[in-house]
């Protein structure tokens, strides 16, 4: 019998690898019904994402990461590694530069590593529709750890974080005062938070406005420092249902270029899975994970489907009028949805 | 949304040693501006490399630049490459620098097309989209 593809995917043959994540990234049928097949193997790999404003040095400590865990300091079970690295398609023309392999090339010749670059093809969120479907092939092939990078990320893009186990928010100095760490958004989502750059000038204000910004959003410690003294704080009442909840995210220095503090930062990243995994909240995360995608799926498929039952022509009637503000926007979807018979 | 989607995935390197990768980011911009998704892996790469990152890429075109006169040690060793690891079906197009009397050798061994000094990127687009029909 003829080995097939996701068989082939499963003893973890390169090239049907390599073939299965087009099929998966171009949302093909043969792509789904193998995502279909593999499927039941993932659920083990370690989903770590990294994300940041463009600039922070995301790839260079992602290479750095994938070289520590590939070089451990003892002889330990090596765990093998998958990069799947997202950079922003054009809005104009749909093409992309790839650009995070430059950064990469320690991993080169490396049979125990894989990086992938795919363009984000107009999702908005930091990642692209099919970037899970890849983590998956990657997961079901049998990769240990998975490393998604972003592109480069500015403040609401957080689709990561229903996505990785793990999330890594990477931030530089001179990025922006205090009042920037305040504000909601990326850092909220943040298992870790890492100032790389540490050797530049301004790491460490970057560094304390960070652990200032964290001490007060985790009031559950109860004392701060003010003018020297140390006072405590009333505990505010925890209004996240997540048990994980008493995991405070370190706030590391790294210096990707010569790879200071990434050692520590992987010390970091498993100590986080260890705690989820102690807390339950691995099993949380699995769930709103798997929600989240099985949403995502819906929205795609109902859109579809509304999409090939409704004639073009009447779409373009129901656009005209409202250009020519006979009705409301709010109206014309109400009769487009009617229209579709949904 | 949800529909199929396939983007021609070009893969440009700098082969070998010599630093002057301005044609290949010309050619690389260019062709992200035709719609192309293009993996730029930046300079010194090996053989080895290029063909590592053609697989993972998955790229239906390996596009090299090589200034240095290296040409003829360098390319008969990707193609060689390409063909162990099954990439059969990659195309190969070479810019930069190589002399008219290697081109007919060079295309015998399987280059799909070389672009030298002032070729238009239009014509490079065409060639690409061409070859990936």
């Amino acid at each position: 019998m003829p080995v097939t593809r996701s068989q082939a995917v499963l003893n973890g043959e390169r090239l049907a690898l390599t073939r299965t994540l087009s099929q998966v990234e171009n949302n093909t049928p043969e792509g789904n019904q193998i995502l279909e097949e593999l499927f039941p193997h993932t659920g083990n790999a370690h989903l770590i994402g990294v994300t940041g404003a463009p600039g922070t040095g995301k790839s260079t400590l992602v290479n750095q990461l994938v070289f520590h865990y590939r070089h451990p300091p003892e002889e330990t079970k090596l765990p093998t590694v998958a990069v799947v690295a997202v950079d922003p398609s054009s809005p104009f023309s749909g093409g992309a530069l790839l650009g995070d392999r430059v950064r990469m090339q320690d991993l080169a010749g490396d049979p125990g590593v894989f990086v992938r670059s795919m363009a984000s093809r107009g999702s908005l969120g930091g990642l692209a529709s099919t970037t899970a479907g890849l983590v998956q092939v990657f997961d079901a092939a049998g990769f240990d750890i998975i490393l998604i990078e972003t592109v480069g990320a500015g403040q609401a893009e957080v689709e990561i974080a229903s996505l990785a186990h793990t999330t890594i928010v990477v931030e530089a100095p001179g990025l922006g005062d205090e009042i920037q760490t305040f504000k909601a958004g990326i850092l909220e989502i943040a298992d870790i938070l890492v100032v790389n750059k540490a050797d530049k000038p301004g790491a460490d204000n970057a560094l304390r406005a960070l652990r200032n910004m964290l001490s007060l959003a985790q009031p559950e410690k109860g004392v701060v420092m003010h003018h020297g003294k140390t006072m405590s704080v009333e505990q505010a009442p925890a209004n996240n249902a997540e048990s994980d909840q008493k995991w405070v995210p370190p706030v590391l220095p790294t210096t990707a270029t010569n790879g200071d503090g990434v050692a520590e930062l992987i010390e970091q990243i498993t100590a986080h899975q260890q705690h989820l995994k102690t807390s339950g909240g691995w099993i949380l995360r699995e769930q709103a994970r798997l929600k989240n995608e099985v949403g995502n799926l819906l929205q795609e498929a109902l859109h579809k489907h509304w999409n090939s039952s409704i004639p073009p022509a009447d779409y373009e009637k129901v656009l005209d009028q409202v250009v020519c503000r006979q009705i409301s926007p709010r109206r014309a979807v109400e009769k487009l949805i009617k229209g579709a018979g949904l | 949304m949800g529909d199929s989607q396939t983007k021609i995935r070009v893969l440009i390197a700098k082969a070998g040693l010599d630093g002057h990768d301005r044609g290949a980011k010309v050619v690389a911009r260019a062709l992200r501006d035709a719609g192309m998704e293009v993996i730029y892996t930046g300079l010194r790469q090996t053989p080895e490399m290029i063909t590592e990152a053609a697989l993972q890429e998955d790229v239906q075109v390996v596009g090299l630049s090589i200034l240095s006169g290296a040409h003829m040690t360098l390319v008969p060793k990707v193609i060689k490459m390409l063909q162990t690891q099954g990439l059969t079906n990659v195309k190969l197009f070479l810019g930069g620098i190589i002399p008219d009397e290697d081109k007919s050798e060079l295309t015998k061994l399987g280059v799909d097309g070389i672009f030298g000094p002032g070729t238009s990127t239009q014509l490079i687009i065409e060639d690409i989209r061409k070859a990936c029909q």
